[in-house]
């Protein structure tokens, strides 16, 4: 049986995506197809069969690490919505670096690939933090802003000095060496990004949870008044969130490089890091709970290409299902703050008496 | 570079200055509105999409440009009601819900978009401002956006409502002491709402002028973060209305000098130079934010402003 508290926790964000996935059957309704089929397409191409779940997984290892990018500096207060940026810098600092280095086709050169792409993506969330901190500046809007500035960088460099010269109609940065490329795991389209994914939640949600840094980051959070009462340095913990988070999206660029594209081009501008948003406030911020998360809306953006092809929806159908998503998901907040046991004896008064 | 190139270069940007220029003015408007009633709306981004698609089916289904900028205006609207009744939820936060709605704004543009991407509608008229001059590059990059002129005239209105008007007073009063305005019998959900739905509409005045004049059709990638810029550039002109005109215009500026220069053959650094808006709202936001403060001119219950 689960704990009152925790079914609470999971009831909300279940009931938003159901009702989600009804209000989204309406919008396709109004397009003439059938709302049932849609669902069920939905699922297939989510987790239908062997081919659909490699589909998925694929899709979520990224999320997992664009949401961290949302979830640890909501964890110290703040709401950086620009891991779309870290991500494209990471993907590049990744392939820059296998450029310009001679690294061993092996790992090794695999872990020095993904630290730089780690280490570009943290420099740019603390970045944010640090105008936060120390100008004042809301890093909603410059974490947005740097995003775009990233993307500019990312065009101008790929198209300009980082060019591969054989990249004609696409233009891309020179292919990563076969020695530095991550494998799929046991011969399947899933790729190595999944456990690193998996891990890097896992191990920052036992952060938060289980050390005493973690428990400073989430009180600065949640009480900055007092954590400045109890001396916490505030600003080192906030931008070591925002570094991590930063890093963790880095990283989701260097493995997209390193597992799917094999190089860096404009393909990696994919609305990864603006899903993890949606992802990250769903899980509410906590970094196990991104797991599933993750996982179910990498399944949606899965089945997007099936919806495509079998009912002829346009790809953004899966857009108007995120964003229907996170509205209600917001709304739902509203509604945990009303006392549903009393709710219910004022509703259900036979009910109650059975028991 | 020849005298000639120099003209081109200046018309280009001047023009740019225009013609960029004014979705920002709108948006701008519309955001300092929906901040002087004490919100921050992040959602006008996917407010200036959904508008600009809205507003270009519109123009290609009725034939008139200007019910075009109407259905554009109306669905900018809708949209920021929404904003505005969400937020108005217990616990329920202005800054995600922007977020929220930017994605289903985009999401929505996006998906009922998708036929418009091929056809022609009709385009808003333009006023040619370069009549005084036999050079043909002045005369084409100086034609004006026929809302520009409303826009500035909307700007002069806003500006004179929240001095003058009884409904600028009580928008201002519930963005500066939502104690104030319960104790004198008003709404403060009430009225942030309506402010809220108002600017949504303004905003999407600003999504017309996308799709119905510069660039002059439906493409997905037709505003890249416009909608956001406007939050920063409504800190710069420090909440004024008469200011945002002048912030628009700048911002318009340099986001044209990289268009401008490939105008004229200098297609290096054409990304970076297009990265100049937003570098620009960074240093902007440098000098005039200071940790631990509001800012200048701010609403006293805006919470982008706090820390």
């Amino acid at each position: 049986m689960l704990r009152p508290a925790l079914f609470k926790e999971l009831a909300l964000p279940v009931f938003a995506i159901a009702a989600a996935l009804l209000l989204f059957g309406l919008v396709v309704a109004f397009a003439g197809i059938d709302a049932v089929e849609v669902w069920a397409t939905l699922f297939k191409g989510a987790f239908g069969d062997w081919f659909s779940w490699q589909n998925t997984l694929q899709r979520a290892a990224p999320l997992m690490l664009t949401a961290l990018c949302v979830a640890l500096p909501a964890r110290a207060g703040l709401i950086v919505i620009g891991g779309e940026g870290a991500l494209v810098l990471g993907g590049l600092a990744c392939a820059a670096l296998a450029h310009a280095v001679p690294l061993p086709g092996n790992l090794v050169g695999t872990v020095a690939v993904c630290i730089a792409g780690a280490l570009a993506g943290a420099l740019w969330i603390v970045l944010a933090g640090w105008l936060r901190q120390y100008r004042g500046i809301n890093e909603t809007i410059s974490s947005l802003l740097l995003a775009y500035i990233a993307i500019g960088i990312f065009k101008h460099l790929v198209e300009g000095p980082l060019r591969d010269p054989a990249s004609l109609n696409k233009p891309s940065t020179y292919a990563l060496g076969d020695g530095l490329l991550i494998g799929g795991i046991g011969g399947s389209d899933v790729h190595w990004g999944l456990v690193v994914g998996i891990v890097a939640c896992l191990g920052l949600g036992w952060w938060l949870r289980a050390t005493a840094s973690g428990f400073s980051v989430r009180v600065v959070g949640g009480n900055p008044r007092t954590a400045q009462l109890v001396g916490l340095p505030a600003t080192r913990l906030i931008l070591s969130a925002c570094g991590l988070g930063g890093a963790c999206a880095g990283l989701a660029g260097a493995i997209e490089v390193a597992a799917v594209h094999t190089n860096a081009n404009a393909s990696l501008i994919a609305g990864y890091g603006y899903a993890g948003i949606l992802v990250s406030f769903i899980a509410r911020h906590n970094p196990v709970a991104i797991v599933p998360v993750a996982i179910l809306f990498g399944g949606f953006g899965a089945a997007g290409s099936l919806l495509q092809r079998r009912l002829g929806l346009p790809d953004a159908s899966v857009l108007v299902l995120q964003g229907i998503a996170f509205v209600l998901i917001l709304a739902s907040e509203g509604l945990r703050t009303v006392d549903w046991k009393k709710f219910g004896d004022r509703m259900l008064p036979e009910a109650r008496s059975y028991t | 570079m020849t005298a000639d190139q120099w003209i081109a270069l200046v018309a280009g940007i001047v023009g740019g200055a225009l013609r960029v220029g004014a979705p920002f003015l709108f948006v701008s408007l519309g955001e300092c509105l929906t901040e002087k009633s004490g919100r921050i709306n992040l959602g006008l981004e996917g407010v200036l999409v959904l508008s600009a698609m809205a507003a270009f089916g519109g123009a290609y289904l009725t034939d008139s440009a200007w019910l075009g900028v109407l259905i554009g205006a109306l669905a900018g609207a809708a949209l920021a009601l929404l904003h505005g009744l969400l937020c108005s939820l217990d616990r329920v936060n202005d800054v995600a819900t922007g977020i929220a709605l930017m994605l289903l704004g985009t999401g929505l543009a996006f998906y009922l978009g998708k036929p418009l991407i091929q056809p022609q509608a009709p385009q808003i008229p333009a006023i040619p401002l370069g009549f005084w001059s036999d050079n043909p590059v002045v005369r084409s990059a100086l034609q004006l956006n026929a809302l520009v002129p409303v826009g500035v005239a909307l700007a002069v209105l806003l500006w004179w409502g929240f001095a003058r008007t009884r409904a600028g007073l009580l928008v201002r009063m519930a963005g500066d002491s939502a104690q104030a305005t319960r104790a004198l019998g008003y709404s403060v959900s009430g009225l942030r709402i309506a402010a809220t739905t108002a600017g949504g509409f303004i905003a999407g005045l600003g999504g017309a002028s996308l799709t119905l004049f510069y660039p002059g059709s439906w493409n997905e990638g037709i505003s890249s973060g416009q909608g956001l810029i406007a939050v920063a550039l409504v800190i710069f002109a420090r909440w004024s209305p008469l200011r945002c005109v002048g912030a628009a215009l700048l911002f318009g500026g340099a986001g044209a000098i990289g268009p401008a220069l490939q105008s004229i053959g200098i297609g290096w650094g054409y990304h970076l130079f297009n990265t100049v808006p937003y570098v620009l709202t960074l240093v902007i936001l440098v000098f005039t934010c200071r940790p631990g403060s509001a800012a200048a001119g701010s609403p006293g219950e805006l919470s982008s402003t706090r820390n």
